[in-house]
């Protein structure tokens, strides 16, 4: 039985229930009796039938751990860290010495050993240890980044749709402007600005390479993305009856907001946080790729990409492998994130840029 | 007796859901002669829309499932070839929805919505379609149709397009017109506007009419006989007379009670039946209305048939009450009839 | 129409104008220290900085830099200061590859995405759907420079030394004045290198779009009236998908002019506008990064401006509604 038909054959709150609508589920009274069949119970449920997208979540939550643990690879296995050069050295291959990096300037392949597991790069990196290095970066900006834009868009979201008038357009107009600029672009611009002159907020003084920068301009470039459709619903929210009757019992507006708008909204915010993870690595990769993100000699999948393609003839891997750890990653995230969406809103229009 | 023009007989649709299997229509039989007006009653969720739907072979989808049969002039419908029931919808059967703000396409001009369903049956040039949709919606009182054909829905007011949806339902003259709770969606005034139309369309040109709603009132000016449906199934049919002024099963009763009356100079307080029907997934054995039934007895813990139980024969119910206590028991203390506990 | 028309081209102006200025911000004031320095590139030279700042303004007032940084910018006198070229120009020089490579991409993209939309929807929930539905997300998980890269490395240079003949380029751009044939030989990689994505999303999308049309009332209406199921399917169900998705097809189509094709022009070398941006960045050189956000996000506004326009001139209901383009 196709779970599709399944889906639309249950009335949805944006669509009066038909009278072919209404079979499907029983009459209200039976629901609430029943128990059971809360809107995060029923979304658990449909989540658990969804195998592959479960898989691919926790094909994600493995690739965070391998990260996670690349100190102890380069410490106890590779005995380098990611930004050493070994470029005159030799290491041992089947009793044979063979340069890291050779006379013609091609790196080591693969040895398939604790020591250049994955091979070298051109300046005789270790790759498996940038590989992990740059992984681990790549995860950190990605979560980072997506967790600021969901907190900063649901915030700007909820005031703009809550208060209207002069703070939403503000707001409004604020994320009007944002929305107007290709991603890529407002990232590069912000990316290569702050790179060149580093950021200083009051106190806090961030310097042009480090890994705060992509993150700040990763997670200010997304925050339309969430902060627009959240206005909507916060919008059409407030006009509601329990909404109404909180205000009439002289509810506060934070309180409110707290207590009977956000939660109403939190499943719009789960939806979107595995597919601004996805949009978040594959910007930061673009923007590394590109010179604007994560600054040499840090390592992050982008820049491995940059430098790989520079000698894709030579050694092909280089470029291709850190590629398909962003494809894996991303993928991961898509997957469980549409299963994500189909189990709480399969209606939510969720779209975002990269 | 002439044969009937529609005769459907023990018509069952469940669909399989995530909840389990649900039985919409539950051994639905009636059959309608030429020209007759028969009004299916029931509140939303009872099966009436699913069963109008299926007689248009319109309630499709991998997880639908019927059995019984639907004849219309001694051809059997019900599961017969998908071009064959094309051929038959829009043509010798048509049907008006519920809400006319969604039921026109929002992109396609009025006309050519209705050009188009002529061109599906009929080989005319698309002129003489047009020119037969404008006589058409004239004919269904659109003021100024030749210009008013070429307007989009969103130009049309709700009564206007469900002006439109009967002309393009009458496209093509058909026997049997199903209208499908055709003025719920509309004002009171514009309500009956659209019920005197269907009345002078059956008066006029003997249309057949099958109407679905969920109102009394409505059935009162319109229908020459009367099903009323509950939780799936038929639970009583008669002539409108049989319905109004004799009603036999308890729910009819509620119905009647619940529909608004002037009484001398007040509005009569509008009675209301307690409690939901049954869910149709896996429903309690026994009568369906058993819960919400004031008057019910051990008796209803079985299931009754659906009988003529006093002396007219047309005139079917189902319920085990008594058929002599029936009067006393529907009677309210105001004198009128509906559903109360009995004192 | 002309009053909607006028209306949104001066909400457009007004956004024109923030543009310029966020613009403006994240450039010269956002960043910490010397806006001069960070203008010049690489080891410039005291007086190279000193006669930035007097030519920006940078030791005025902001609102006297900003005036300056504008005049900059439209006069068509700005210079990159990394090799002295003339960066309006040098963008100029660029819109033609970047236009060519986007309008082949975004036909290219919608072709796929109708035919793979529909089979889908037709599909829902078997077995070519689900396979379908793993493809586009993969497509849509891809780093477009990395699947570019290895394109042209395989497809393009690896499978030419295994053909002896080259069934593709390995990038470049040739004039279309040039030869015809070449433009498009050298354009077909980079137009489909950059509508993976769009496939992928744009596949999704129609067939979601399709899914919710058949559940609409008039689709019911057209089956009630005995229309052939193509027939339903055609003038009912897909046009009426096809609204939002087209809309979106424009604004896409201007994301990737203004900008969106960066990554694409980049690996294939087609020396658009955006790899023109691409380059600066390599060599920090900041004044061309500028001009091109700058004019990329003027484009992109422009362009919602017009399709808003078209848009109310071809249905009358948005012209209803206010100008207000919520997506």
């Amino acid at each position: 039985m196709s779970e599709k038909n399944d889906l639309r054959l249950s009335g949805t709150a944006d669509k009066p229930v038909s009278d072919l609508e209404a079979f499907a589920e029983p009459p209200a009274v039976t629901v609430e009796g029943s128990g059971g069949q809360s809107p995060w119970r029923l979304a658990a449920r449909r989540l658990r039938k969804r195998r592959f997208a479960l898989f691919m979540g926790a094909v994600f939550v493995l690739l965070v751990l391998v990260m996670a643990a690349a100190p102890l690879w380069a410490e106890h296995v590779a005995h380098t860290s990611p930004n050493e050069n070994h470029l005159s050295d030799q290491i041992d291959v089947g009793g044979e010495k063979i340069n890291v990096v050779g006379l013609d300037g091609v790196p080591i392949g693969p040895t398939w050993r604790g020591e250049f597991f994955l091979g070298a790069d051109g300046n005789g990196r270790d790759v498996a240890v940038r590989l992990l290095y740059g992984g681990r970066n790549s995860l950190i900006i990605g979560l980072s980044a997506a967790l600021i834009t969901l907190l900063l868009g649901l915030t700007t979201g909820l005031l703009a749709g809550y208060f209207r008038g002069w703070t939403d357009s503000f707001l409004s107009r604020i994320m009007d402007i944002l929305w107007a600029f290709p991603v890529i672009l407002l990232g590069i611009a912000l990316g290569t600005s702050l790179a060149l002159g580093g950021l200083k907020l009051g106190p806090v003084s961030i310097s042009g390479g480090s890994l705060a920068i992509p993150i700040f301009v990763i997670a200010i470039v997304y925050i339309p993305y969430l902060a627009r459709p959240i206005r909507g619903e916060v919008l059409s929210l407030r006009e509601k009856e329990f909404v109404e009757a909180a205000r009439a019992q002289g509810m506060g507006p934070f309180r409110l907001i707290h207590s009977e708008i956000l939660p109403n909204v939190v499943s719009t915010g789960l939806v979107f946080f595995p597919l601004l993870v996805a949009n978040a690595i594959l910007l930061e990769a673009a923007l590394s790729f590109l010179g604007a993100g994560v600054q040499p000699p840090e390592p992050s999948w982008g820049t491995m990409i940059d430098e790989g393609v520079a000698r894709i003839v030579t050694a092909p891997a280089l470029a291709i492998v850190p590629g398909m750890m962003i494809v894996i990653t991303v993928l991961s995230l898509n997957v469980f994130g549409e299963a994500v969406r189909d189990a709480l809103d399969p209606r939510a229009k969720v779209r975002i840029e990269h | 007796m002439s044969e009937p023009l529609l005769s459907v007989r023990d018509l069952e649709v469940s669909f399989r859901t995530e909840g389990g299997l649900l039985q919409a229509v539950d051994g639905v039989s009636f059959d309608l002669k030429r020209g007759e007006t028969l009004s299916i009653v029931g509140e939303s969720g009872c099966g009436k829309s699913v069963t109008a739907m299926t007689l248009m072979g319109l309630t499709g989808g991998p997880n639908a499932r019927f059995s019984g049969s639907v004849k219309l002039d001694g051809q059997e419908l019900l599961g017969a070839d998908d071009e064959v029931m094309r051929s038959i919808r829009g043509d010798r059967m048509s049907m008006v929805f519920q809400n006319p703000m969604t039921s026109l396409n929002p992109v396609h001009r009025i006309g050519n919505q209705i050009v188009e369903q002529i061109r599906a049956h009929r080989d005319v040039s698309k002129k003489e379609a047009m020119a037969r949709a404008v006589e058409l919606l004239d004919a269904v009182g659109v003021p100024d149709a030749a210009q008013r054909a070429r307007s989009y829905p969103h130009e049309f007011s709700g009564g206007m397009r469900q002006r439109a949806m009967i002309a393009m339902a009458l496209s093509l003259e058909p026997e049997i017109l199903i209208a499908d709770e055709p003025t719920t969606a509309l004002d009171v005034t514009i309500q009956a506007q659209i019920l005197e139309l269907l009345k002078q369309l059956n008066r006029d040109f003997g249309l057949t009419v099958i109407l679905i709603t969920h109102d009394l009132g409505v059935v009162a000016d319109i229908a020459d006989r009367v099903a009323v449906m509950y939780a799936g199934r038929l639970v009583e049919t008669g002539t409108l007379d049989e319905i109004f002024y004799d009603p036999r099963h308890p729910y009819s009763w509620g119905l009647l009670g619940s529909v608004p009356r002037i009484e001398g100079e007040r509005l009569a307080r509008l009675a209301q039946i307690d409690g939901q029907p049954p869910a149709l997934i896996d429903p309690p054995p026994g009568c369906r209305f058993r819960e919400r039934c004031p008057h019910a007895f051990g008796k209803c813990g079985e299931e009754p048939e659906l009988l003529s139980r006093g002396e007219t024969p047309g005139h079917l119910d189902r319920c085990w009450l008594d058929i002599s206590e029936r009067p006393a028991l529907r009677q309210l203390p105001s004198g009128l009839i509906g559903l109360a506990k009995p004192s | 129409m002309a009053l909607f028309a006028l209306k949104r081209l001066g909400s457009m102006i007004l956004v024109l104008f923030a543009v310029s200025v966020l613009t403006f911000l994240i450039f010269n004031v956002l960043p910490s220290g010397d806006p001069a320095v960070r203008m010049a590139g690489k080891q410039p030279t005291e007086t190279q900085i000193e006669a930035i700042r007097v030519e920006w303004g940078f030791d005025q007032p902001i609102y006297v830099q900003y005036e300056k940084t504008m005049q900059n910018m439209f006069s068509g006198d700005m210079i990159s200061y990394f090799n002295q070229l003339n960066v309006v120009e040098e963008i100029w020089k660029g819109v033609p590859r970047t236009f060519a490579l986007a309008i082949g991409a975004a036909i290219i993209w919608m072709a796929f995405a109708i035919a793979l939309g529909v089979w889908s929807a037709m599909r829902a929930g078997g077995v070519s759907d689900g396979m379908l539905n793993v493809f586009a997300l993969i497509g849509i998980s891809m780093p477009v420079f990395w699947l570019g890269a290895l394109m042209n490395q395989y497809l393009g240079f690896e499978l030419t030394q295994i053909l002896g003949f080259e069934l593709f380029p390995n990038g470049g751009y040739v004039e279309f004045s040039v030869s015809p044939f070449e433009w498009f030989h050298h354009l077909l990689l980079p137009w489909f290198a950059l509508s993976v994505l769009f496939i992928g999303f744009y596949s999704r999308v129609l067939r979601a779009n399709i899914l919710e049309t058949m559940d609409e009332d008039y689709v019911r209406t057209a089956r009630a009236k005995g229309l052939s199921e193509r027939r339903v399917m055609l003038s009912h169900v897909l046009r009426n998908s096809m609204i939002s998705v087209v809309t979106l097809w424009g604004l896409d189509f201007a994301v990737v002019v203004g900008g969106g094709a960066i990554l694409t022009e980049t690996v294939f070398n087609l020396q658009g506008v955006g790899q023109y941006a691409a380059d600066a960045i390599g060599q920090l050189d900041q004044p061309p990064i500028m001009a091109v956000t700058m004019f990329g996000a003027f484009f992109v506004v422009f362009f919602n401006a017009l399709i808003d326009i078209v848009y109310a001139a071809l249905d009358p209901r948005i012209r209803l509604q206010d100008g207000d383009t919520a997506l």
